[in-house]
Parts: C-alpha cells; sequence; structure tokens
C-alpha cells in the first residue's frame, strides 16, 4: 500500500477541496463549479463544487438517495447539467456527449455492473482499448497488414491490463459468466483501458466480502501509482474511504455539505448528523 | 487474489500446424469451419450436377437458395450482433434486384460481357441498396427503441409501392425514367428510340430479362458475404457493434460513437442485401415488386431466427433447410404451409430440449465459460 495521506503536509487550498501535496503546484484534472441538474421540480443536485488533483483519490459519499450516482452521470453527461461547469483538464466539457467526454479522459464504472456480457472478457477490454485502435472497418474486413499489428498490439495490451487483478487465465471466457466480484474488476480494466486521466468508480467494493476490499483498497492505490490518473469514488463502505481517499466530499440531498480528509470528516457534526440522524434533545 | 484464476495451461509444442491450430480462438475455428462448409457444399453440388444427379427442379433453387443464404447472413448482422429489429430487409432486395437489372440491361445495350453485365448489376444493387440504408438508418438509427423495426416495414412497402409505379428505358440518350404516380402512363410514354429497351414496366415489373445469374456466381457472393460479415464481426467495428447491442450505456461510457457503428452495421447489412438481389434479380426472366413483400422480409428473419440470432453458420444452414423444405413438401398440396408450420414449431421446440442441447455440446466445439463458478 502506498504512503498514506499526511495531513500535516497538505495546504489546505483550494478552499473547497483537498489536493495532494504533489499535485499543488499543477493545474487540476477536474473543477466542478456551481453544478446543478433538476428532474422536473426535484433539485437531484444543487451548486456542487469539486476540485481534484492529478493524481488524487478522492471519494464521493453520503446516505442512499443523496444524488452520488447522479453526479457521476453529470460528469460522463449521461445528463446535460442543468446549471454550472465542468472543467476537465482546463477544458470546457459543455455540450460534450457521454463517448466524447470519455476520449477526452473520464472513464467510469456502474453500480449495477454493465458489461458486455455476451462478449469474452478480452473482448470487453479490447472494446475499451477501441479508441486506441486506429484501423478502418475496411481494413478490418479486408485484414490488411495494420489489422494483424493493431490486433496483436491490442490482444497483448489487454493482457497487461488484465494481469493487474491478475485476471489474464480468464480473457476467453464469456463476460457475463464470471463471478460477480471478477465482473466489478473487469468494468475497472475496461475502464482503465480508455486511458483515462480520471476513473470514476460507483461503488467498488459493493459485494465484496472484507479481504476482497481490502485487496481492491491495495488495487486502487496500485493503479493510481501505476497510471498516475486521478480516481473520483462512491462507495459505503467507510473502511475503505477512509483508508484510501485523500480527500472526502460528502452529499445530502443533492447538496455538499462536508468537505475535508477523513479525520475531518469523521468529526464533522453535520455528516454525523446525516448519516445518524439528530440528537434528541438538541 | 482470489483462487478463479486458472494458469493458462501449458501446451505442448508438438508440431508448428498443430500447435497453431490449438492455440486459435473458438471463434476463429468457427469461422474457418463455416467457409470450409461452404466450400465443401459448393462442391458437392457442383460433381452431382456434372454426374447429372440433380433434377430441374434443384438446378432451379440453388441460386435462390445462395440469394437468401447472403439475405440471412446479411440481416443477423442487423438483428443478432446489432440487436435491432429489421422487418424489411426484402425492401434493400428488392432495390438492389431492380437497380441491378436496370443496371444489367443498360449494359447489354451498349453490348457489355455477360459476367461483366453480371458483376455490375451485384456491384451497383450493394450500392443502391446502401444508399437506400443510409437514407433510412440516419433518422432512425439515432433513436432508442422499436422504431427501426416500424420504419424498415414500412420502408419495405414503400418501395415495393414505388417500383410497382416506375417505368424505366434506356436507348441512345441513355436512360428514361418515368415516375407513374397517376397510373394513366404507358410505356410509350418514356419516349424511346426505336433500338430502346424497355426494361421496368410499372406494376408488370422486369420483363426479358436475360438470365444471367449463374450457380458460381452465387456461390463467389455467399463467399464475400460471409467474408464482410465474419471479418467485420471480429474487428475493432464488430466489437463496437456487439458492445452496443449488449449495453448501449457502457459503450457509450468506454468513447464508443453509437450511431457511427449502428449506421455502419446497417448500411454494411442493407448492401449485402442488395448484392443478393442483384444476383436474385438476374435469375429470372419476370419480376415483379411484390415478390419482395413484408412476408419476404418475414420468411429471411424466420431463417435468421431459427438458425440463432448471431450465429451465422446456423444462418446458412437454416436458410437451405427452410427453403428446400417448402419445395420437398409439395407432396401435401394445400397442407403445405400448414406441414412447414409444423415443422418450425418441432424445430424450436427440438433445439429447446435439454438431451439435444447436451447431445450438441458434446459434440460441437466446448463454449468457453460455461465451466466458471463463483
Amino acid at each position: 500500500m502506498a504512503k498514506k495521506f499526511e495531513k500535516g503536509k497538505m495546504v489546505p487550498v483550494p478552499s473547497h477541496s483537498i489536493i495532494p501535496e504533489r499535485d499543488l503546484d499543477k493545474s487540476p484534472i477536474l473543477e466542478c463549479s456551481h453544478l446543478g441538474i433538476d428532474f422536473g421540480g426535484l433539485r437531484a443536485v444543487d451548486d456542487f463544487n469539486l476540485t481534484i488533483g492529478r493524481t488524487e483519490i478522492a471519494g464521493l459519499i453520503g446516505p442512499n438517495g443523496a444524488g452520488k450516482t447522479t453526479v457521476f452521470n453529470l460528469l460522463t453527461k449521461v445528463y446535460q447539467p442543468t446549471r454550472g461547469t465542468i472543467l476537465l483538464d482546463g477544458f470546457d466539457t459543455s455540450g460534450k456527449t457521454t463517448a466524447q467526454i470519455n476520449r477526452m479522459g473520464i472513464a467510469r464504472t456502474f453500480q449495477n455492473i454493465r458489461l458486455f456480457s455476451n462478449l469474452s472478457v478480452e473482448d470487453n477490454v479490447k472494446v475499451g482499448l477501441h479508441n486506441q485502435e486506429k484501423y478502418s472497418a475496411l481494413t478490418g474486413v479486408l485484414r490488411l497488414p495494420k489489422y494483424w499489428r493493431q490486433e496483436k498490439a491490442a490482444h497483448e495490451r489487454a493482457l497487461e491490463l488484465l494481469s493487474i487483478f491478475d485476471m489474464q487465465g480468464l480473457a476467453s471466457h464469456k463476460a457475463g459468466s464470471l463471478p460477480y466480484g471478477a465482473q466489478r474488476r473487469l468494468e475497472i480494466v475496461r475502464a482503465l483501458a480508455t486511458n483515462p486521466s480520471l476513473l470514476l468508480l460507483d461503488e467498488p467494493a459493493a459485494g465484496m466480502n472484507p479481504s476482497e476490499t481490502a485487496e481492491l483498497m491495495e488495487n486502487i492505490v496500485k493503479i493510481r501509482d501505476t497510471f498516475q490518473i486521478a480516481v473520483l469514488l462512491i462507495e459505503h463502505d467507510m473502511n475503505l474511504v477512509m483508508g484510501i481517499c485523500e480527500g472526502i466530499c460528502v452529499l445530502n440531498f443533492g447538496r455538499v455539505i462536508a468537505k475535508g480528509t477523513s479525520e475531518e470528516i469523521q468529526a464533522n457534526p453535520a455528516v454525523i448528523e446525516a448519516y445518524l440522524g439528530k440528537k434528541r434533545g438538541s | 487474489m482470489k483462487k478463479q484464476t486458472k494458469p493458462a495451461s501449458v501446451k505442448k509444442p508438438d508440431g508448428t500446424l498443430k500447435r497453431y491450430f490449438k492455440n486459435m480462438k473458438t471463434a476463429t475455428k468457427v469461422d474457418y469451419a463455416t467457409y470450409l462448409g461452404v466450400i465443401l457444399a459448393f462442391a458437392v453440388v457442383m460433381a452431382c450436377q456434372s454426374a447429372g444427379l440433380l433434377n430441374r427442379q434443384v438446378t432451379g433453387m440453388l441460386v435462390p437458395i445462395c440469394c437468401y443464404i447472403c439475405m440471412a447472413v446479411s440481416l443477423n448482422l442487423t438483428v443478432g450482433i446489432l440487436g435491432e429489429l429489421s422487418l424489411g430487409h426484402a425492401g434493400f432486395m428488392s432495390v438492389g434486384a431492380f437497380s441491378g437489372i436496370v443496371a444489367s440491361m443498360s449494359l447489354g445495350f451498349t453490348g457489355a460481357g455477360d459476367v461483366v453485365r453480371l458483376v455490375a448489376a451485384i456491384a451497383i444493387g450493394a450500392v443502391v441498396a446502401a444508399i437506400a440504408g443510409v437514407i433510412v438508418g440516419v433518422p432512425v438509427l439515432r433513436l432508442r427503441g422499436d422504431y427501426l423495426a416500424i420504419v424498415t416495414l414500412a420502408f419495405g412497402e414503400i418501395i415495393k409501392e414505388l417500383i410497382n409505379c416506375l417505368l424505366v428505358g434506356f436507348d441512345e440518350n441513355g436512360l428514361h425514367i418515368r415516375f407513374n404516380y397517376d397510373g394513366n402512363s404507358v410505356m410509350g410514354d418514356l419516349g424511346l428510340t426505336e433500338n430502346g429497351v424497355e426494361i421496368i414496366k410499372g406494376a408488370q415489373g422486369a420483363a426479358g430479362n436475360e438470365k444471367l445469374s449463374t450457380f458460381v456466381a452465387g456461390f463467389v457472393l455467399v463467399m464475400i458475404t460471409l467474408i464482410v460479415v465474419l471479418n467485420l464481426v471480429r474487428s475493432r467495428t464488430g466489437r463496437a457493434v456487439m458492445a452496443i447491442r449488449d449495453n448501449r450505456i457502457a459503450a457509450e461510457s468506454v468513447g464508443i460513437n453509437v450511431t457511427k457503428y449502428k449506421l455502419t452495421a446497417f448500411v454494411v447489412s442493407a448492401a449485402l442485401a442488395g448484392a443478393a438481389g442483384g444476383l436474385y434479380g438476374l435469375n429470372f426472366s419476370s419480376l415483379a415488386s411484390t415478390t419482395f413483400d413484408f412476408n419476404a422480409s418475414i420468411l429471411v428473419l424466420v431463417y435468421v431466427v431459427l438458425g440463432g440470432l448471431g450465429n451465422i453458420w446456423g444462418s446458412i444452414v437454416a436458410t437451405v433447410v427452410l427453403y428446400a423444405l417448402p419445395e420437398a413438401l409439395r407432396g401435401f398440396d394445400d397442407l403445405r404451409m400448414l406441414v412447414y408450420a409444423i415443422v418450425l414449431i418441432l424445430v424450436m421446440l427440438a433445439t429447446h430440449n435439454e438431451r439435444l442441447r447436451a447431445l450438441l455440446a458434446k459434440v460441437l466445439p466446448r463454449r468457453k465459460g460455461a465451466a466458471v463458478h463463483g
């Protein structure tokens, strides 16, 4: 496991986020300001501000229905935001489609697993490599040398990526036949295959036992260290969030109620109230 | 890591060719087996034909079977690989057939050779059908849901009616086209010169065609269709198309342009149907647009569904069997279609049978993944 985030060394700018020390001289990878979306009369997310450093692991937590997944859907433009802006690596993402957002550098996993279940594990990863392969449909049909070269490279790259989770032995299995935990890991590999600069993980530890979760934590840190990317994760497992997230953002009813390091969040009365309710008589 | 991971099994290096075959993916093996099967079937039929074992009824079916194999394989690209229901595939065949006839007759007027005319008919049929595919696909494939089924259904009917009203002729001055929308025009209105040929005569369709299609041409077209579809499926484009079928949202999230790949698959499918139409049109001395009605589209869909969605060799086998079946059932006379329906139901029941499936699983190359448990 990589060195734990040291609170003492942190310089608390910009005020609304936590950026690891090593990222301070660089521009942030993601900047959301005043982001919001309405579904009819319901303000699902309102005035959401978040900045994430280039190699930061950030956590997004909150009670059920707080709007965490909605934030992911806004970042990846599954929903177009009603208000606010999202800057990715300094570029405005307004008007982009989900596919364009991915090409700009955001990859994600899903809370309810969305694999290409009839394709093999390897093909799932190769779909992730889609935009790194550059041959046309005609080249593919005619099987020109370029096809063989790029397919060979994609095959090797896919196995290499699968080896992060030690899954290269499963490459030829059908994705839908994998056990639950492996499906979750495959989703992460597929997202990584798109060569992102920001990885969004929606409840990566859901349905995993404590030892699997511990392994996942190590792997998330390993991924960040090897690929030098930022990670934003939604998770209900507090051990995971408090263990690896350098900055944590707490949502409730679509609004940010707290931001800070794990210690700050744990001590924050608003967070405790959101999760446990008000103390009687106070 | 968990124990689910099996170490890659070590293979003994026993001969390069054997090892090459062992390391081949199951999908690749199935592809090669499909090609091999088609070539073998072609060789057997050719041998029987030269030995005089085939009667006229069977020889007459050879080219249509090749056409319908191309239709079924190309429809499988839309329905099985892309996962969109198309109910107007015969419409593309119709477009290909009539544009092919126009091309071949026009070239015949200029005195081109038979092979050139046949190839031109197939190529132009494919191109025109591809254009029709773009016209239908661009607005519809942007939508989500069953709109493609509705629009292709309408497309098939519209094409049928349009060709019903079409008068086409060719002479020294080039192509003469007249759209007989009020039903009062006759071929004379085209103003052809004495040497001119009448190609499409409205509701009568195309008559007086020269039969240029041959079984060899049919075989070549089947092989081309197979190569296009199978190679497309095993390429980056095919993976993107199948990813869209399996999960559109996830496909978008990994940066796949959904509309582009849906359109690619649909247009390739339409073009191949047009090529099949081009061959089909030149197999008959007369052809009316009513040949390519809704029933024809459903017939091809039946081949695809019974052959298995996404299963290319299944489509081929289903087409051959189900095309030959009604002919073989001629002895039943009026009850023919009833028996046909019963056979279809029996096939469905049989392929759903546990024992039969277990038997097939033993014979066919084992699908990997079935044995993995959590």
